[in-house]
């Protein structure tokens, strides 16, 4: 078949897909294809973080009240040095990668998952502990408070607060399934994994889902006490 | 001479005679169901979206079928808010945004800048995956359980005043939502990185153009509205909102996000549409486009004004004076981009040697129906004039000046100018000339007696109306039917072409651009040796033979004869 003779014709490398002249191109095309992505992605989440200035704005008061009493900031800032740390580990993974030394790419992509890891067993230490304090927006929110404050405007914050860290947690599991099946890839010595460019896109995509998280880190957990 | 003096189409049309195309060198389902062949996904997305612009179009149908008589004969008001949904929902986000860029500009794209494929091919079908599921999900909600909130989706009504049924059809938008994204990612990288050695940013045809100005919208705008209705959802589902007034969200950012998105995809759906038309424009009149960097410049300048001018949406819901002064002075702005376009148009028509085949009659249809779409919108931009047909049949009448006798125009010109590459065969002429006219004259009857009725005060998504109005009605009824026929007749046609149309060479139109240098259809890596690019778009002027003629000559051309 004409196909297959015209992918013989420049298919020099393994990884080198048909559409691409040389892996160059190839590569350049991941590169931009990933920022492009991560644009994508912070639109996405920029719709929330727009709710979150709108309603912070206009209710200060109650995003300071329920910040300060009920998300614990010595958590949060565990969980920052933890995904900072994997951040970190995930460099040197795509630098061992570029160095093409799997032994250390192994070692690294496994520390950046058991910090994803650590980070989601915070997480949800900190969810199940607002779950008990009936926090979950719905019929059965409840808030307790000696402030002056509308339950409806901290059912708000809360909505926020499950919305923006829970997708930021999904990011966090996508994260950790793309880094084993990577992994998996490298001990099975899988062909498309010889080269480094697969663990360079995973590390664009984890610094984004890092970056996310300094960013709500604060907005959530460090609120100025006088609102 | 150099290399580009033996145009390279000529040397693989002798060769590829007998050689299988994209098409016939294997007919399994498997293979057209798991291709990743730009070419075959265009083809897949165009029987999608055919049978999704058919289901649109029934709807529409019953919408003007019923508005015949002034106290609603044929459904219950629920029936009728379920159907005008439909009919909303089906051709904005399943058939015109979707419509050029998944089918044409997938399949010409990449030949035109010379590559086998797009970037990602796997991720393109991955596209029409996405676009199909989204599809059956959000079809199935709407014609099992009937959805009644409009297009827009506005809260409360979305999220208080609807049954569950809304909830899947915001979960298949969200889905159908993605393979946008996917598309404009895929254009994007593709656009960067796999044009041919020597076609640089400024050679670039003014179709290509227009996709990546329309992809830029698409990665920044989709994902807006995606997380906006996913908000919606879980307000729904898990009560996590914050456009719910009980829980002290507000309704009005949720207009906010969506025209942050919903303006902007104006421009998605016409943007490709003129792109269509530079490219049939300077082929039918045998000259460079006038004006091309500026048509260019316009071209960005519009994707990016898009973003700024969703207040326009929102004048009647209070929002401050002075934010709506500058949405208005801002929507101003965005007409003289696409007046600068109207007016390099015209500029090239302007004695040229104009043929009026089937694609330039739609174009001509195109460029007529958009000035009274854009002109009107003028009107609406205006703070005090909008307050009087804002939410009229006036806005119906002018979205569709611009989105049926715009991009629908635009898309069946081009789907006309590269059916011949798309296919190897020809349509039938006489036909296609015939459908054009009735587009136009059909169009016309349906949609000017809706600027009337608006400007008298009719108001949209009612179906009880005074007696008054009943005959602007029922000429836009009668109008509609046309229409509908005018869209018939070319579904026929291109069927029927497909076994009885005549056969074509790679150039029937003795156009320039690469994807006229290949054999038609073209083969399935679409290049046997890359093109190297040494002249600019649209060289028309440079003498070139008709490939029936002379098989010597360049069709493209190379940059200017030196000797
Ligand atoms: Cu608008």
């Amino acid at each position: 078949m004409s196909v297959e003779v015209a992918h013989e014709a420049h298919g020099h490398h393994p990884t080198l897909h048909h559409q691409f002249e040389d892996l160059e191109q190839q590569n350049d095309s991941y590169v931009v294809g990933m920022w492009t992505f991560l644009v994508t992605e912070i639109m996405f989440f920029g719709g929330l973080f727009l709710a979150y200035t709108v309603f912070r704005h206009s209710n200060p008061e109650v995003f300071a009240d329920a910040g300060h009493k009920y998300l614990d900031w010595h958590k949060g800032s565990f969980n920052t040095v933890v995904l900072l740390s994997s951040s970190l580990s995930m460099a040197l993974a795509v630098y061992s990668a570029q160095k093409a030394n799997r032994g250390a790419q192994l070692l690294f992509l496994g520390i950046t998952v058991l910090c994803s890891f650590i980070f989601l067993g915070v997480k949800y230490l900190e969810w199940s502990a607002e779950f008990r304090e009936f926090h979950l927006p719905g019929p059965g929110f409840r808030y307790v408070t000696d402030a002056h404050i509308d339950t409806a405007k901290a059912q708000i914050f809360f909505c926020l607060y499950f919305a923006m860290t829970g997708l930021h947690a999904l990011h966090v599991i996508i994260g950790i399934l793309i880094m084993s099946v990577i992994g998996f890839m490298i001990v099975a010595r899988k062909p498309c994994v010889q080269y480094y460019m697969p663990v360079e896109m995973t590390g664009l995509y984890w610094h984004f889902v890092d970056i996310v998280w300094i960013f709500l880190f604060p907005l959530f957990y460090l609120i100025p006490k006088n609102g | 001479m150099s290399d580009a003096a033996i145009p390279p189409g000529i040397l693989i049309e002798r060769e590829s005679a007998n050689r299988p195309n994209y098409l016939n060198w294997s007919h399994t389902v498997k293979d057209w169901l798991l291709t990743s062949d730009h070419k075959r996904i265009a083809i897949l997305y165009l029987i999608s979206i055919t049978f999704m612009f058919g289901l649109g179009g029934i709807a529409a149908m019953a919408i003007r079928a019923e508005l015949v008589l002034p106290h609603g004969h044929l459904m219950e008001s629920e029936t009728y808010n379920k159907v005008f949904t439909m009919h909303g929902v089906v051709m904005i986000f399943f058939f015109l945004v979707p419509s050029i860029p998944a089918t044409l500009g997938n399949f010409v794209l990449p030949l035109m800048i010379g590559a086998r494929d797009l970037a990602f091919p796997r991720l393109n079908l991955l596209s029409w995956y996405l676009y199909t599921i989204g599809g059956v999900i959000s079809l199935g909600a709407m014609i099992c359980g009937g959805v009644d909130a409009g297009w827009t989706f506005y809260t409360p009504y979305s999220s208080i005043y609807s049954n569950s049924n809304i909830s899947v059809t915001l979960l298949g938008l969200f889905i159908a939502g993605f393979s946008s994204i996917t598309t404009g990612i895929n254009f994007i990288v593709t656009i960067h990185k796999m044009r041919a050695p020597g076609l640089t940013w400024m050679r670039l045809p003014l179709f290509v153009w227009a996709h990546y100005a329309t992809s830029v919208i698409i990665v920044l705008g989709t994902p807006v509205v995606a997380v906006t209705l996913g908000l919606v959802l879980t307000e729904r589902l898990l009560h996590i909102g914050i456009f719910d007034p009980a829980i002290g969200g507000d309704p009005i950012l949720f207009q906010h996000m969506f025209w942050f998105y919903s303006h902007p995809a104006v421009y998605i759906m016409i943007l490709p549409s003129m792109g269509i038309i530079s490219e049939v424009v300077a082929c039918f009149c045998r000259k460079r486009v006038f004006g091309y960097s500026f048509v260019c410049g316009s071209t960005l300048a519009i994707a990016g004004f898009g973003f700024m001018v969703w207040g326009h949406h929102m004048f009647i819901t209070g929002q401050s004076v002075y934010t709506g002064m500058i949405f208005s002075a801002l929507t101003f702005i965005v007409a003289v981009p696409s007046a600068i376009k109207v007016f390099n148009w015209t500029a090239t028509i302007y004695k040229g040697e104009v043929v009026f085949s089937a694609p330039m009659i739609y174009a001509l249809g195109f460029i007529g129906l958009f000035t009274i779409g854009g002109l009107t919108g003028l009107y609406c931009a205006s703070l005090t004039v909008d307050v009087h047909i804002n939410m009229t049949y006036f806005i119906v009448a002018h979205f569709h000046y611009v989105m049926v006798g715009g991009a629908t125009l635009g898309y069946l010109a081009g789907l006309h100018f590269w059916w011949p590459k798309m296919t190897g065969r020809m349509y039938p002429e006489g036909w296609a000339k015939l459908s054009a006219g009735l587009v136009f004259v059909g169009f016309n009857l349906t949609f000017f007696p809706q600027f009337i009725l608006g400007w008298l005060g009719m108001p949209r998504r009612y179906h009880y109306y005074p007696v008054e109005f009943q005959t602007w009605h029922v000429l836009s009824t009668a109008g509609a039917t046309v229409l509908a026929v005018s869209y018939i007749i070319p579904i026929i046609y291109f069927i029927w072409s497909l076994k009885y149309g005549e056969k074509v060479g790679p150039n029937p139109w003795g156009a320039a651009g690469l994807e006229w240098t290949i054999s038609s259809p073209p083969l399935p890596h679409n290049f046997d040796n890359l093109p190297t690019v040494t002249w600019e778009a649209y060289n028309y002027e440079v003498p070139h033979a008709d490939e029936e003629v002379d098989h010597s000559g360049g069709i493209v051309g190379d940059e200017q004869p030196s000797h």
